[in-house]
């Protein structure tokens, strides 16, 4: 059963990715055009997916397990470091380069777009290079 | 400033689902879904792989699937110099990985738990692609 939540999870988020309008690079890029021709369409993604799951995770909160599994794996890390600091301007300049963050880039594969192709290749080098580092460190 | 190609509603309905595929995934499978944690760990971690396999392939559906129903093509609009999509991947890359998160991670679970990490981190990330549209486009 878990499987298939999982899958079903994949499979709603990929709906609503595509129908927000995330998976266009060109619509983010207008989006985080603040300051010429702005579309603020997407700041809405935000919004309605915040609304819907914000409860849920309070509701959750007084909940021992979820439905398919032993534990809720709540994240554990609290500090507002060097590498979340780092990481997260990191991750917005490569955002605002090309307008895919890695949701979007992976819905993209079914469009067989060659460029889409590049990008993902060379952020799945990005987390090996991070895993390197970290195992000879 | 001028406003261009709004489209609140159909992004809004968007947002619900992904928040619908949040809670489906929490509620469910007790895990938080973010994209890039969950495609790094496909990647390299043997725990939940098929979980994970099955959660990537779910999204790569949904296209598919819009597609399959209102019978016109995903709009996708992409920038094609390789130096530039080379450097943004790696990028996106090492910075979730070291950052912990991205847009689902922390700017929609992270923001709904309302941890403070996730805050700040989608504050900067926000920040951060705002100021490189805008330089980008000066040059």
């Amino acid at each position: 059963m878990n499987r298939f939540c999982s899958l079903v999870s994949g499979l709603v988020f990929g709906l609503g990715l595509t129908l927000s309008g995330m998976t266009n690079p060109e619509k983010v890029i207008n989006f985080l055009n603040i300051f010429r021709a702005w579309d603020p369409s997407l700041a809405f993604v935000m919004i309605g997916a915040i609304l819907i799951s914000a409860p849920f995770f309070y509701l959750a909160k007084n909940k021992n397990k979820p439905l398919f599994a032993e534990t809720f794996s709540w994240p554990t890390v609290k500090e507002i470091d060097s590498k979340l600091i780092l990481g997260s301007l990191m991750f917005g300049i490569g955002w605002g380069l090309i307008g895919l963050c890695p949701g979007p880039a992976i819905a993209s594969i079914s469009l067989l777009s060659q460029p889409s192709f590049t990008f993902i290749l060379s952020m799945l080098a990005g987390f090996s290079l991070v895993r390197a580092y970290n195992l000879i460190k | 400033m001028t406003i261009i190609n709004f489209t609140p509603i159909s992004s809004f309905l968007g947002g619900l689902l992904i928040g619908l595929a949040v809670v489906i995934f929490f509620l469910g499978n007790g895990r938080i879904a973010g994209i890039s944690g969950i495609t790094n760990n496909l990647l390299f971690s043997k725990t939940n792989r098929l979980d994970n396999l099955l959660f990537i392939l779910g999204i790569i559906l949904g296209p598919i699937l819009i597609q399959f129903f209102t019978g016109t093509p995903i709009p996708f609009v992409i920038e094609t110099s390789l130096v530039m999509l080379v450097s943004a991947g790696l990028l996106v890359g090492v910075g979730t990985a070291i950052g912990g998160g991205c847009t689902s991670g922390h700017g929609v679970c992270g923001i709904s738990r309302f941890s403070s990490r996730s805050i700040v981190a989608t504050l900067l990330f926000m920040g951060a692609a705002i100021l490189t549209v805008l330089f980008k486009g000066m040059i």
